[in-house]
Protein backbone atom coordinates (compact mmCIF):
# COMPACT_ATOMS: atom_id res chain seq x y z
CA UNK A 1 0.00 0.00 0.00
CA UNK A 2 1.40 3.62 -1.15
CA UNK A 3 1.48 6.17 1.39
CA UNK A 4 -2.06 8.07 1.31
CA UNK A 5 -0.66 11.58 1.36
CA UNK A 6 1.10 10.99 -2.12
CA UNK A 7 -2.31 11.80 -3.43
CA UNK A 8 -1.28 15.56 -3.53
CA UNK A 9 -0.36 14.20 -6.99
CA UNK A 10 -3.60 14.37 -7.97
CA UNK A 11 -5.16 16.34 -10.58
CA UNK A 12 -1.19 17.12 -11.29
CA UNK A 13 0.18 17.01 -14.87
CA UNK A 14 1.81 13.09 -15.82
CA UNK A 15 4.68 11.81 -14.91
CA UNK A 16 7.85 11.61 -17.75
CA UNK A 17 6.40 8.46 -20.08
CA UNK A 18 9.18 5.70 -19.22
CA UNK A 19 11.00 3.89 -22.15
CA UNK A 20 8.62 2.13 -24.23
CA UNK A 21 8.71 -1.98 -23.66
CA UNK A 22 11.19 -4.16 -25.64
CA UNK A 23 10.49 -7.83 -24.61
CA UNK A 24 10.89 -11.13 -27.08
CA UNK A 25 7.64 -11.92 -28.46
CA UNK A 26 5.79 -14.93 -28.00
CA UNK A 27 6.25 -17.50 -30.45
CA UNK A 28 3.76 -19.45 -32.07
CA UNK A 29 5.09 -22.66 -34.09
CA UNK A 30 1.46 -23.32 -34.50
CA UNK A 31 0.85 -20.93 -37.28
CA UNK A 32 4.03 -21.76 -39.42
CA UNK A 33 2.90 -25.39 -38.90
CA UNK A 34 -0.78 -24.49 -40.52
CA UNK A 35 0.61 -22.49 -43.33
CA UNK A 36 2.51 -25.47 -44.19
CA UNK A 37 -0.52 -27.89 -44.29
CA UNK A 38 -2.55 -25.36 -46.06
CA UNK A 39 0.11 -24.63 -48.48
CA UNK A 40 0.52 -28.58 -49.35
CA UNK A 41 -3.47 -28.99 -49.77
CA UNK A 42 -3.70 -25.54 -51.79
CA UNK A 43 -1.05 -27.22 -54.08
CA UNK A 44 -1.87 -30.72 -54.50
CA UNK A 45 -5.65 -29.12 -55.27
CA UNK A 46 -4.20 -26.88 -57.56
CA UNK A 47 -1.87 -29.44 -59.52
CA UNK A 48 -5.47 -31.73 -59.65
CA UNK A 49 -7.25 -29.23 -61.22
CA UNK A 50 -4.45 -27.82 -63.77
CA UNK A 51 -2.50 -30.73 -64.60
CA UNK A 52 -4.55 -34.07 -64.05
CA UNK A 53 -7.93 -33.16 -63.97
CA UNK A 54 -7.65 -32.28 -67.76
CA UNK A 55 -10.36 -29.39 -67.88
CA UNK A 56 -10.64 -28.02 -71.89
CA UNK A 57 -9.93 -24.38 -70.56
CA UNK A 58 -10.31 -23.34 -74.09
CA UNK A 59 -13.60 -24.68 -73.74
CA UNK A 60 -14.34 -22.35 -70.28
CA UNK A 61 -12.62 -19.44 -71.66
CA UNK A 62 -15.27 -19.98 -74.85
CA UNK A 63 -18.30 -20.15 -72.73
CA UNK A 64 -17.49 -17.98 -69.85
CA UNK A 65 -18.50 -14.99 -71.90
CA UNK A 66 -21.27 -16.53 -74.22
CA UNK A 67 -24.14 -15.12 -75.57
CA UNK A 68 -26.49 -18.06 -74.31
CA UNK A 69 -24.77 -17.68 -70.88
CA UNK A 70 -24.63 -13.83 -70.43
CA UNK A 71 -28.51 -14.49 -71.04
CA UNK A 72 -28.72 -16.94 -68.42
CA UNK A 73 -27.26 -14.25 -65.78
CA UNK A 74 -29.81 -11.59 -66.48
CA UNK A 75 -32.91 -14.16 -65.87
CA UNK A 76 -31.00 -15.25 -62.69
CA UNK A 77 -31.06 -11.85 -61.63
CA UNK A 78 -34.13 -10.92 -62.43
CA UNK A 79 -35.54 -14.07 -60.58
CA UNK A 80 -33.69 -13.11 -57.49
CA UNK A 81 -34.48 -9.53 -57.42
CA UNK A 82 -38.23 -10.25 -57.93
CA UNK A 83 -38.51 -13.17 -55.95
CA UNK A 84 -36.77 -10.76 -52.90
CA UNK A 85 -39.06 -8.06 -53.90
CA UNK A 86 -42.18 -10.46 -53.05
CA UNK A 87 -40.34 -12.04 -50.05
CA UNK A 88 -39.55 -9.00 -48.25
CA UNK A 89 -43.01 -6.74 -49.11
CA UNK A 90 -44.70 -9.85 -48.08
CA UNK A 91 -42.52 -10.60 -45.83
CA UNK A 92 -42.94 -6.96 -43.91
CA UNK A 93 -46.52 -7.66 -44.51
CA UNK A 94 -46.88 -11.34 -42.92
CA UNK A 95 -44.84 -9.93 -39.76
CA UNK A 96 -47.26 -7.19 -39.07
CA UNK A 97 -50.31 -9.25 -39.55
CA UNK A 98 -48.48 -11.77 -36.99
CA UNK A 99 -48.29 -9.20 -33.86
CA UNK A 100 -52.02 -7.72 -34.82
CA UNK A 101 -53.63 -7.40 -31.74
CA UNK A 102 -56.23 -8.79 -34.44
CA UNK A 103 -56.26 -12.56 -33.56
CA UNK A 104 -58.12 -13.88 -37.10
CA UNK A 105 -54.65 -11.71 -38.72
CA UNK A 106 -52.72 -13.15 -36.54
CA UNK A 107 -53.77 -16.43 -37.51
CA UNK A 108 -54.28 -16.76 -41.19
CA UNK A 109 -50.02 -15.30 -40.88
CA UNK A 110 -49.12 -18.20 -38.90
CA UNK A 111 -50.80 -20.48 -41.36
CA UNK A 112 -49.32 -18.91 -44.37
CA UNK A 113 -45.76 -19.29 -42.52
CA UNK A 114 -46.16 -22.83 -41.29
CA UNK A 115 -47.27 -24.10 -44.86
CA UNK A 116 -44.70 -22.51 -47.04
CA UNK A 117 -41.61 -22.93 -44.87
CA UNK A 118 -43.10 -26.59 -44.10
CA UNK A 119 -43.02 -27.67 -47.65
CA UNK A 120 -39.42 -27.67 -50.36
CA UNK A 121 -39.41 -24.95 -52.77
CA UNK A 122 -38.55 -27.40 -55.32
CA UNK A 123 -41.96 -29.41 -54.80
CA UNK A 124 -43.67 -25.63 -54.93
CA UNK A 125 -41.71 -24.44 -58.09
CA UNK A 126 -43.08 -27.45 -59.52
CA UNK A 127 -46.60 -27.43 -58.24
CA UNK A 128 -47.17 -23.99 -59.63
CA UNK A 129 -45.22 -24.82 -63.03
CA UNK A 130 -48.16 -27.76 -63.10
CA UNK A 131 -50.91 -26.53 -61.87
CA UNK A 132 -53.07 -26.17 -65.29
CA UNK A 133 -52.92 -30.02 -65.50
CA UNK A 134 -55.43 -30.23 -62.85
CA UNK A 135 -57.06 -26.25 -63.18
CA UNK A 136 -56.68 -24.93 -67.06
CA UNK A 137 -58.65 -21.77 -66.17
CA UNK A 138 -58.45 -19.55 -62.93
CA UNK A 139 -61.70 -19.03 -61.70
CA UNK A 140 -63.41 -17.24 -58.88
CA UNK A 141 -66.79 -18.15 -57.07
CA UNK A 142 -69.24 -21.08 -57.77
CA UNK A 143 -69.55 -22.25 -61.22
CA UNK A 144 -73.87 -22.52 -62.48
CA UNK A 145 -74.52 -18.97 -60.38
CA UNK A 146 -74.32 -15.63 -61.18
CA UNK A 147 -71.33 -15.21 -59.00
CA UNK A 148 -69.10 -16.95 -61.11
CA UNK A 149 -65.86 -15.60 -63.21
CA UNK A 150 -63.54 -17.29 -65.50
CA UNK A 151 -60.40 -15.96 -66.01
CA UNK A 152 -58.06 -16.35 -68.65
CA UNK A 153 -55.59 -19.62 -69.07
CA UNK A 154 -53.54 -21.05 -66.57
CA UNK A 155 -50.99 -21.54 -68.59
CA UNK A 156 -51.29 -17.88 -70.19
CA UNK A 157 -50.85 -16.12 -66.62
CA UNK A 158 -48.66 -18.64 -64.68
CA UNK A 159 -45.80 -18.82 -67.52
CA UNK A 160 -42.64 -20.96 -66.40
CA UNK A 161 -40.59 -18.06 -65.53
CA UNK A 162 -43.89 -17.15 -63.05
CA UNK A 163 -44.10 -20.32 -61.78
CA UNK A 164 -40.25 -20.40 -60.72
CA UNK A 165 -40.94 -17.06 -59.48
CA UNK A 166 -44.21 -17.53 -57.70
CA UNK A 167 -42.12 -20.27 -56.00
CA UNK A 168 -39.42 -18.88 -54.79
CA UNK A 169 -40.79 -15.52 -54.12
CA UNK A 170 -44.24 -16.74 -51.36
CA UNK A 171 -41.45 -19.75 -50.06
CA UNK A 172 -39.36 -16.42 -49.37
CA UNK A 173 -42.11 -14.34 -47.80
CA UNK A 174 -42.34 -17.64 -45.06
CA UNK A 175 -39.15 -16.66 -44.31
CA UNK A 176 -38.72 -13.25 -44.11
CA UNK A 177 -42.08 -13.05 -42.34
CA UNK A 178 -40.00 -14.96 -39.44
CA UNK A 179 -36.97 -12.20 -39.43
CA UNK A 180 -38.86 -9.01 -40.00
CA UNK A 181 -40.71 -10.25 -36.97
CA UNK A 182 -37.63 -10.76 -34.88
CA UNK A 183 -36.45 -7.37 -35.95
CA UNK A 184 -39.54 -5.53 -34.48
CA UNK A 185 -39.75 -7.33 -31.37
CA UNK A 186 -35.89 -6.29 -31.06
CA UNK A 187 -36.74 -2.78 -31.07
CA UNK A 188 -37.58 -1.65 -27.31
CA UNK A 189 -40.93 -1.08 -25.93
CA UNK A 190 -39.95 2.42 -24.81
CA UNK A 191 -39.66 3.51 -28.93
CA UNK A 192 -43.21 2.54 -29.09
CA UNK A 193 -44.49 4.18 -26.27
CA UNK A 194 -42.90 7.58 -26.83
CA UNK A 195 -44.00 7.42 -30.26
CA UNK A 196 -47.85 6.60 -28.76
CA UNK A 197 -47.52 9.67 -26.74
CA UNK A 198 -46.87 11.55 -29.38
CA UNK A 199 -50.23 10.76 -30.83
CA UNK A 200 -49.51 8.44 -33.43
CA UNK A 201 -51.19 5.61 -34.06
CA UNK A 202 -50.23 2.24 -34.85
CA UNK A 203 -49.67 1.69 -38.31
CA UNK A 204 -47.45 5.07 -38.28
CA UNK A 205 -45.74 4.25 -34.93
CA UNK A 206 -44.80 0.64 -36.97
CA UNK A 207 -44.08 2.36 -40.20
CA UNK A 208 -41.93 5.27 -38.77
CA UNK A 209 -40.51 4.33 -35.97
CA UNK A 210 -40.51 0.33 -35.16
CA UNK A 211 -39.44 -0.74 -38.93
CA UNK A 212 -37.11 1.65 -39.75
CA UNK A 213 -34.96 0.87 -36.21
CA UNK A 214 -35.97 -2.85 -37.27
CA UNK A 215 -34.30 -2.45 -40.42
CA UNK A 216 -30.82 -2.71 -38.31
CA UNK A 217 -31.84 -6.30 -36.97
CA UNK A 218 -33.95 -7.02 -40.70
CA UNK A 219 -30.61 -6.17 -42.85
CA UNK A 220 -27.77 -8.73 -42.41
CA UNK A 221 -29.99 -12.42 -42.83
CA UNK A 222 -31.73 -10.50 -45.26
CA UNK A 223 -28.27 -9.60 -47.10
CA UNK A 224 -28.13 -13.49 -46.44
CA UNK A 225 -31.12 -14.41 -48.11
CA UNK A 226 -30.52 -12.53 -51.08
CA UNK A 227 -27.16 -14.51 -51.81
CA UNK A 228 -29.42 -17.65 -50.87
CA UNK A 229 -31.75 -17.05 -53.32
CA UNK A 230 -29.61 -16.24 -55.66
CA UNK A 231 -28.36 -19.70 -55.79
CA UNK A 232 -31.75 -21.03 -54.81
CA UNK A 233 -32.96 -19.91 -58.19
CA UNK A 234 -31.48 -22.83 -59.95
CA UNK A 235 -34.33 -24.87 -58.80
CA UNK A 236 -35.83 -22.93 -61.92
CA UNK A 237 -34.73 -25.65 -63.97
CA UNK A 238 -36.82 -27.55 -62.91
CA UNK A 239 -39.86 -25.27 -64.89
CA UNK A 240 -37.44 -24.79 -67.49
CA UNK A 241 -36.73 -21.03 -66.96
CA UNK A 242 -34.00 -20.51 -69.06
CA UNK A 243 -31.56 -18.70 -66.39
CA UNK A 244 -27.68 -19.24 -65.64
CA UNK A 245 -28.03 -22.96 -64.92
CA UNK A 246 -29.84 -24.07 -66.98
CA UNK A 247 -28.53 -22.71 -69.48
CA UNK A 248 -24.97 -23.92 -68.85
CA UNK A 249 -27.01 -27.56 -68.48
CA UNK A 250 -28.52 -27.26 -72.29
CA UNK A 251 -24.67 -26.40 -73.20
CA UNK A 252 -23.48 -29.22 -71.62
CA UNK A 253 -26.02 -32.06 -72.91
CA UNK A 254 -25.39 -30.35 -76.12
CA UNK A 255 -21.45 -30.99 -76.40
CA UNK A 256 -20.64 -33.21 -73.40
CA UNK A 257 -18.16 -30.96 -71.75
CA UNK A 258 -20.03 -30.92 -68.64
CA UNK A 259 -17.39 -30.36 -66.14
CA UNK A 260 -16.30 -26.86 -68.06
CA UNK A 261 -19.79 -25.21 -67.79
CA UNK A 262 -19.95 -26.21 -64.00
CA UNK A 263 -16.92 -24.44 -64.03
CA UNK A 264 -18.60 -21.15 -66.19
CA UNK A 265 -21.43 -21.48 -64.02
CA UNK A 266 -19.52 -21.55 -60.56
CA UNK A 267 -17.65 -18.91 -61.56
CA UNK A 268 -20.64 -16.61 -62.46
CA UNK A 269 -22.62 -17.60 -59.42
CA UNK A 270 -19.15 -16.92 -56.99
CA UNK A 271 -18.90 -13.35 -58.91
CA UNK A 272 -22.85 -12.29 -58.00
CA UNK A 273 -22.52 -13.42 -54.96
CA UNK A 274 -19.49 -11.63 -54.02
CA UNK A 275 -20.84 -8.09 -55.48
CA UNK A 276 -23.62 -8.62 -53.26
CA UNK A 277 -22.16 -9.17 -50.42
CA UNK A 278 -20.08 -5.49 -50.63
CA UNK A 279 -24.23 -3.94 -51.40
CA UNK A 280 -24.56 -5.51 -47.96
CA UNK A 281 -21.86 -3.76 -46.12
CA UNK A 282 -23.39 -0.34 -47.30
CA UNK A 283 -26.34 -1.15 -46.57
CA UNK A 284 -25.86 -2.22 -43.14
CA UNK A 285 -23.72 0.91 -42.90
CA UNK A 286 -26.56 3.16 -44.22
CA UNK A 287 -28.94 1.91 -41.31
CA UNK A 288 -26.52 1.83 -38.28
CA UNK A 289 -26.43 5.69 -38.82
CA UNK A 290 -27.87 7.16 -34.66
CA UNK A 291 -27.09 3.65 -33.58
CA UNK A 292 -23.43 4.27 -33.42
CA UNK A 293 -21.45 7.04 -32.32
CA UNK A 294 -18.94 6.45 -35.42
CA UNK A 295 -19.60 4.60 -38.60
CA UNK A 296 -17.56 1.36 -39.41
CA UNK A 297 -15.22 2.50 -41.98
CA UNK A 298 -15.45 1.60 -45.75
CA UNK A 299 -12.80 -0.38 -47.62
CA UNK A 300 -11.90 2.82 -49.30
CA UNK A 301 -11.70 4.63 -46.41
CA UNK A 302 -9.60 2.22 -44.94
CA UNK A 303 -7.45 2.64 -47.65
CA UNK A 304 -6.90 5.84 -47.98
CA UNK A 305 -5.91 5.87 -44.58
CA UNK A 306 -3.87 3.54 -44.72
CA UNK A 307 -1.85 5.42 -47.60
CA UNK A 308 -2.08 8.47 -45.43
CA UNK A 309 -0.53 6.97 -42.73
CA UNK A 310 2.48 5.17 -44.89
CA UNK A 311 3.39 8.51 -46.01
CA UNK A 312 2.82 10.29 -42.41
CA UNK A 313 6.06 10.63 -39.77
CA UNK A 314 5.86 7.86 -37.75
CA UNK A 315 5.74 8.56 -34.43
CA UNK A 316 9.10 7.95 -32.50
CA UNK A 317 8.28 8.05 -28.94
CA UNK A 318 12.19 6.88 -27.67
CA UNK A 319 13.47 10.10 -29.38
CA UNK A 320 10.96 12.06 -27.63
CA UNK A 321 13.05 13.78 -24.92
CA UNK A 322 11.21 12.34 -21.80
CA UNK A 323 8.62 15.54 -19.49
CA UNK A 324 5.08 16.12 -19.98
CA UNK A 325 5.47 19.47 -21.59
CA UNK A 326 6.66 18.10 -24.99
CA UNK A 327 3.62 17.65 -27.01
CA UNK A 328 3.05 14.10 -27.91
CA UNK A 329 2.32 13.20 -31.75
CA UNK A 330 -1.37 12.89 -32.19
CA UNK A 331 -1.22 9.79 -35.13
CA UNK A 332 -1.45 6.69 -34.01
CA UNK B 1 -64.71 30.64 -9.05
CA UNK B 2 -62.10 28.13 -9.62
CA UNK B 3 -61.67 27.15 -13.23
CA UNK B 4 -62.41 23.92 -14.46
CA UNK B 5 -59.60 21.32 -13.90
CA UNK B 6 -57.50 20.24 -16.48
CA UNK B 7 -57.06 16.69 -14.88
CA UNK B 8 -59.46 15.14 -12.51
CA UNK B 9 -59.44 11.79 -11.07
CA UNK B 10 -62.66 10.00 -9.22
CA UNK B 11 -61.37 6.97 -7.39
CA UNK B 12 -59.27 5.53 -10.16
CA UNK B 13 -58.49 2.32 -10.02
CA UNK B 14 -56.00 -0.02 -11.97
CA UNK B 15 -54.66 -3.72 -11.56
CA UNK B 16 -52.88 -6.16 -13.60
CA UNK B 17 -53.84 -9.04 -12.74
CA UNK B 18 -54.28 -9.98 -9.47
CA UNK B 19 -52.01 -6.62 -8.06
CA UNK B 20 -54.00 -3.70 -7.72
CA UNK B 21 -51.36 -0.70 -8.48
CA UNK B 22 -54.02 2.13 -8.24
CA UNK B 23 -57.06 1.92 -5.33
CA UNK B 24 -58.87 4.33 -5.52
CA UNK B 25 -56.44 7.94 -6.57
CA UNK B 26 -58.89 11.26 -6.43
CA UNK B 27 -57.01 14.09 -7.53
CA UNK B 28 -57.53 17.41 -9.72
CA UNK B 29 -54.91 19.44 -11.22
CA UNK B 30 -55.82 23.16 -12.44
CA UNK B 31 -54.78 24.90 -15.27
CA UNK B 32 -51.27 26.55 -15.20
CA UNK B 33 -50.94 23.73 -11.91
CA UNK B 34 -47.61 22.36 -10.89
CA UNK B 35 -47.82 19.32 -9.59
CA UNK B 36 -44.79 16.56 -8.39
CA UNK B 37 -46.18 13.34 -7.32
CA UNK B 38 -43.35 11.19 -4.36
CA UNK B 39 -42.98 8.44 -3.01
CA UNK B 40 -41.80 4.57 -2.73
CA UNK B 41 -41.24 3.04 -5.90
CA UNK B 42 -44.05 0.46 -6.60
CA UNK B 43 -46.62 2.88 -4.86
CA UNK B 44 -48.59 3.82 -8.56
CA UNK B 45 -47.43 7.09 -9.13
CA UNK B 46 -45.86 6.36 -12.84
CA UNK B 47 -48.97 4.48 -13.34
CA UNK B 48 -51.17 6.89 -12.50
CA UNK B 49 -49.38 9.43 -15.63
CA UNK B 50 -49.50 7.04 -17.96
CA UNK B 51 -53.56 6.48 -17.37
CA UNK B 52 -53.35 10.19 -17.71
CA UNK B 53 -52.77 9.59 -21.33
CA UNK B 54 -54.29 6.54 -21.77
CA UNK B 55 -50.91 4.23 -22.07
CA UNK B 56 -52.84 2.06 -19.58
CA UNK B 57 -56.41 1.57 -19.11
CA UNK B 58 -58.29 1.77 -15.76
CA UNK B 59 -59.95 -0.43 -14.41
CA UNK B 60 -62.84 1.48 -12.45
CA UNK B 61 -63.59 5.07 -11.51
CA UNK B 62 -63.84 8.59 -13.67
CA UNK B 63 -60.76 9.56 -15.56
CA UNK B 64 -60.91 12.74 -17.54
CA UNK B 65 -58.76 15.57 -19.31
CA UNK B 66 -59.63 19.21 -19.75
CA UNK B 67 -63.25 18.44 -19.28
CA UNK B 68 -63.45 14.84 -21.34
CA UNK B 69 -62.96 11.26 -20.28
CA UNK B 70 -59.95 9.36 -21.13
CA UNK B 71 -60.33 6.49 -23.48
CA UNK B 72 -64.24 6.38 -23.42
CA UNK B 73 -66.82 8.32 -24.30
CA UNK B 74 -70.43 8.81 -22.39
CA UNK B 75 -73.19 9.02 -24.77
CA UNK B 76 -76.56 8.70 -21.94
CA UNK B 77 -76.07 6.60 -19.53
CA UNK B 78 -73.70 4.24 -21.08
CA UNK B 79 -69.74 4.49 -21.43
CA UNK B 80 -68.61 3.32 -24.75
CA UNK B 81 -64.45 2.75 -25.53
CA UNK B 82 -62.93 5.29 -27.98
CA UNK B 83 -61.24 3.79 -31.32
CA UNK B 84 -57.73 4.11 -31.93
CA UNK B 85 -57.74 7.25 -33.97
CA UNK B 86 -59.53 9.16 -30.91
CA UNK B 87 -57.08 8.33 -28.40
CA UNK B 88 -54.67 9.25 -30.47
CA UNK B 89 -55.95 12.38 -30.88
CA UNK B 90 -56.31 13.05 -27.39
CA UNK B 91 -52.80 11.64 -26.56
CA UNK B 92 -51.61 14.43 -29.17
CA UNK B 93 -52.79 16.93 -26.97
CA UNK B 94 -50.80 15.83 -23.66
CA UNK B 95 -47.07 15.76 -23.60
CA UNK B 96 -45.15 13.06 -22.20
CA UNK B 97 -41.55 12.98 -21.24
CA UNK B 98 -40.12 9.45 -19.93
CA UNK B 99 -37.41 8.62 -17.38
CA UNK B 100 -35.19 6.79 -20.57
CA UNK B 101 -35.86 9.45 -22.62
CA UNK B 102 -36.92 7.11 -25.49
CA UNK B 103 -35.92 9.43 -28.13
CA UNK B 104 -35.95 8.07 -32.12
CA UNK B 105 -32.29 7.02 -32.39
CA UNK B 106 -32.61 6.98 -36.19
CA UNK B 107 -33.90 10.42 -36.41
CA UNK B 108 -31.42 13.84 -35.62
CA UNK B 109 -32.76 15.85 -32.77
CA UNK B 110 -34.70 18.19 -35.01
CA UNK B 111 -36.30 15.29 -37.33
CA UNK B 112 -37.46 14.14 -33.56
CA UNK B 113 -38.98 17.14 -32.82
CA UNK B 114 -40.85 17.95 -36.05
CA UNK B 115 -41.97 13.84 -36.65
CA UNK B 116 -45.34 14.14 -34.97
CA UNK B 117 -46.35 17.14 -35.83
CA UNK B 118 -46.02 16.30 -39.37
CA UNK B 119 -47.60 12.77 -39.66
CA UNK B 120 -49.86 13.59 -36.33
CA UNK B 121 -51.05 17.13 -36.86
CA UNK B 122 -50.31 17.66 -41.00
CA UNK B 123 -48.38 20.52 -39.98
CA UNK B 124 -46.06 21.75 -43.52
CA UNK B 125 -42.61 20.90 -42.85
CA UNK B 126 -41.66 24.36 -43.07
CA UNK B 127 -44.09 25.58 -40.07
CA UNK B 128 -42.73 22.18 -38.06
CA UNK B 129 -38.85 22.94 -38.61
CA UNK B 130 -39.92 26.06 -37.86
CA UNK B 131 -41.10 25.80 -34.04
CA UNK B 132 -38.53 22.72 -33.83
CA UNK B 133 -35.36 25.21 -34.29
CA UNK B 134 -36.79 27.83 -31.64
CA UNK B 135 -37.57 24.66 -29.07
CA UNK B 136 -34.06 23.86 -29.22
CA UNK B 137 -32.61 26.53 -29.00
CA UNK B 138 -34.61 27.70 -25.92
CA UNK B 139 -33.99 24.09 -24.31
CA UNK B 140 -30.06 25.46 -24.86
CA UNK B 141 -30.12 22.90 -27.80
CA UNK B 142 -29.98 25.07 -30.87
CA UNK B 143 -26.25 24.15 -31.49
CA UNK B 144 -27.14 20.14 -31.69
CA UNK B 145 -30.29 20.45 -34.08
CA UNK B 146 -28.18 18.06 -36.65
CA UNK B 147 -27.19 15.37 -34.17
CA UNK B 148 -28.21 12.00 -33.62
CA UNK B 149 -29.57 11.15 -29.99
CA UNK B 150 -26.16 8.36 -29.80
CA UNK B 151 -23.93 11.29 -29.86
CA UNK B 152 -25.70 13.53 -26.82
CA UNK B 153 -25.19 13.16 -22.88
CA UNK B 154 -28.20 11.47 -21.17
CA UNK B 155 -29.16 15.44 -20.37
CA UNK B 156 -29.21 16.73 -23.66
CA UNK B 157 -31.32 13.75 -24.39
CA UNK B 158 -33.87 14.71 -21.96
CA UNK B 159 -33.94 18.42 -23.19
CA UNK B 160 -34.64 17.34 -26.63
CA UNK B 161 -37.12 14.83 -25.35
CA UNK B 162 -38.42 17.88 -23.55
CA UNK B 163 -38.94 20.42 -26.72
CA UNK B 164 -40.08 16.89 -28.74
CA UNK B 165 -43.20 16.70 -26.26
CA UNK B 166 -43.58 20.68 -26.84
CA UNK B 167 -43.15 20.63 -30.13
CA UNK B 168 -46.99 19.31 -30.19
CA UNK B 169 -48.33 22.28 -27.89
CA UNK B 170 -49.91 20.28 -25.30
CA UNK B 171 -51.98 21.68 -23.13
CA UNK B 172 -51.04 19.37 -19.98
CA UNK B 173 -47.44 17.89 -19.90
CA UNK B 174 -46.47 14.84 -17.85
CA UNK B 175 -43.23 14.25 -16.82
CA UNK B 176 -42.05 10.22 -15.38
CA UNK B 177 -39.03 10.72 -13.26
CA UNK B 178 -37.57 12.99 -15.99
CA UNK B 179 -34.16 12.93 -14.21
CA UNK B 180 -33.99 9.42 -12.54
CA UNK B 181 -31.63 7.61 -14.99
CA UNK B 182 -29.07 11.62 -15.17
CA UNK B 183 -25.83 11.36 -13.51
CA UNK B 184 -26.12 14.26 -11.13
CA UNK B 185 -24.07 16.91 -12.56
CA UNK B 186 -26.62 16.50 -15.40
CA UNK B 187 -29.69 17.01 -13.52
CA UNK B 188 -29.80 21.08 -13.05
CA UNK B 189 -29.84 21.54 -16.93
CA UNK B 190 -33.19 19.35 -16.85
CA UNK B 191 -34.35 21.03 -14.05
CA UNK B 192 -33.96 24.52 -15.59
CA UNK B 193 -35.87 23.48 -18.41
CA UNK B 194 -38.44 22.58 -16.16
CA UNK B 195 -38.49 25.05 -14.21
CA UNK B 196 -38.80 27.64 -17.44
CA UNK B 197 -41.57 25.68 -18.50
CA UNK B 198 -43.85 25.70 -15.09
CA UNK B 199 -42.97 30.09 -14.84
CA UNK B 200 -44.50 30.22 -18.26
CA UNK B 201 -47.65 28.52 -17.31
CA UNK B 202 -47.84 24.83 -18.52
CA UNK B 203 -49.66 22.84 -17.01
CA UNK B 204 -47.22 19.96 -15.40
CA UNK B 205 -48.02 16.56 -13.58
CA UNK B 206 -44.03 15.47 -12.36
CA UNK B 207 -43.65 12.22 -10.84
CA UNK B 208 -39.83 12.77 -9.22
CA UNK B 209 -37.37 12.07 -6.40
CA UNK B 210 -35.91 15.72 -6.39
CA UNK B 211 -37.17 17.17 -3.04
CA UNK B 212 -35.17 20.13 -4.26
CA UNK B 213 -37.44 21.12 -7.12
CA UNK B 214 -40.83 19.76 -5.78
CA UNK B 215 -40.70 22.26 -3.10
CA UNK B 216 -39.46 25.28 -5.24
CA UNK B 217 -41.53 24.93 -8.39
CA UNK B 218 -44.60 23.03 -7.36
CA UNK B 219 -47.76 24.06 -6.39
CA UNK B 220 -48.95 20.67 -4.65
CA UNK B 221 -47.36 17.91 -3.86
CA UNK B 222 -49.01 14.31 -3.20
CA UNK B 223 -47.32 11.86 -1.62
CA UNK B 224 -48.47 7.82 -2.49
CA UNK B 225 -48.44 4.94 -1.54
CA UNK B 226 -49.46 1.52 -1.74
CA UNK B 227 -51.73 2.94 -4.41
CA UNK B 228 -53.51 5.44 -2.85
CA UNK B 229 -52.67 9.32 -1.83
CA UNK B 230 -51.88 9.56 1.53
CA UNK B 231 -51.19 12.89 1.74
CA UNK B 232 -51.79 16.33 -0.59
CA UNK B 233 -50.98 19.79 -0.05
CA UNK B 234 -48.70 22.65 -0.35
CA UNK B 235 -45.34 21.36 -1.15
CA UNK B 236 -43.75 23.15 1.71
CA UNK B 237 -46.31 21.60 4.53
CA UNK B 238 -45.90 18.76 3.46
CA UNK B 239 -42.46 18.76 3.59
CA UNK B 240 -41.87 20.68 6.63
CA UNK B 241 -44.46 19.13 8.14
CA UNK B 242 -46.02 15.66 7.43
CA UNK B 243 -49.31 14.81 8.61
CA UNK B 244 -48.97 11.21 7.75
CA UNK B 245 -46.59 8.50 9.81
CA UNK B 246 -46.42 7.15 6.44
CA UNK B 247 -44.96 10.51 4.67
CA UNK B 248 -42.65 11.22 7.46
CA UNK B 249 -40.72 8.15 7.69
CA UNK B 250 -40.49 8.21 3.90
CA UNK B 251 -39.21 12.00 3.88
CA UNK B 252 -36.94 11.01 6.98
CA UNK B 253 -34.91 8.59 4.19
CA UNK B 254 -34.79 10.62 1.52
CA UNK B 255 -34.13 14.05 2.62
Amino acid sequence: MSDITSGQRLGASPGPRPEAIKAIPVRHPGRWVSAILVLLVVAQVVYTILVQAGLKWEVVGHYLFQGLIRGGIVVTLELTVLAMIIGVALGIVLAVMRLSPNPVVSWVSWFYIWFFRGTPVLVQIFFWFNLNLVLPHLTLGIAGTPFYWRGPGTNSLITNFMAALLGLGLNEAAYMAEIVRAGLISVEQGQSEAAQALGMTRMLVMRRIILPQAMRVIIPPTGNETISMLKTSSLAFVAAVPELFTRGEQIASANFNVVELIFVVSTWYLFMTSILTVGQFYLERYFARGSQRELPTTPLQRLRRMLFTLHAPQPQPDLVAPGPAVPRSEHR
Amino acid sequence: MTPAPMVKAEAVHKNFGRLEVLRGIDLEVYPREVMCMIGPSGSGKSTFLRCINHLEKIDAGRLSVDGELVGYQQRGDKLYELGDDAVCKKRSEIGMVFQHFNLFPHMTALENLVEAPIRVKRESRAVAVERGRRLLERVGLGEKMHAYPKQLSGGQQQRVAIARALAMQPKLMLFDEPTSALDPELVGEVLDVMRGLAEDGMTMVVVTHEMGFAREVSDSLVFMDGGVVVEKGKPRDVLANPQHERTRSFLSKVL
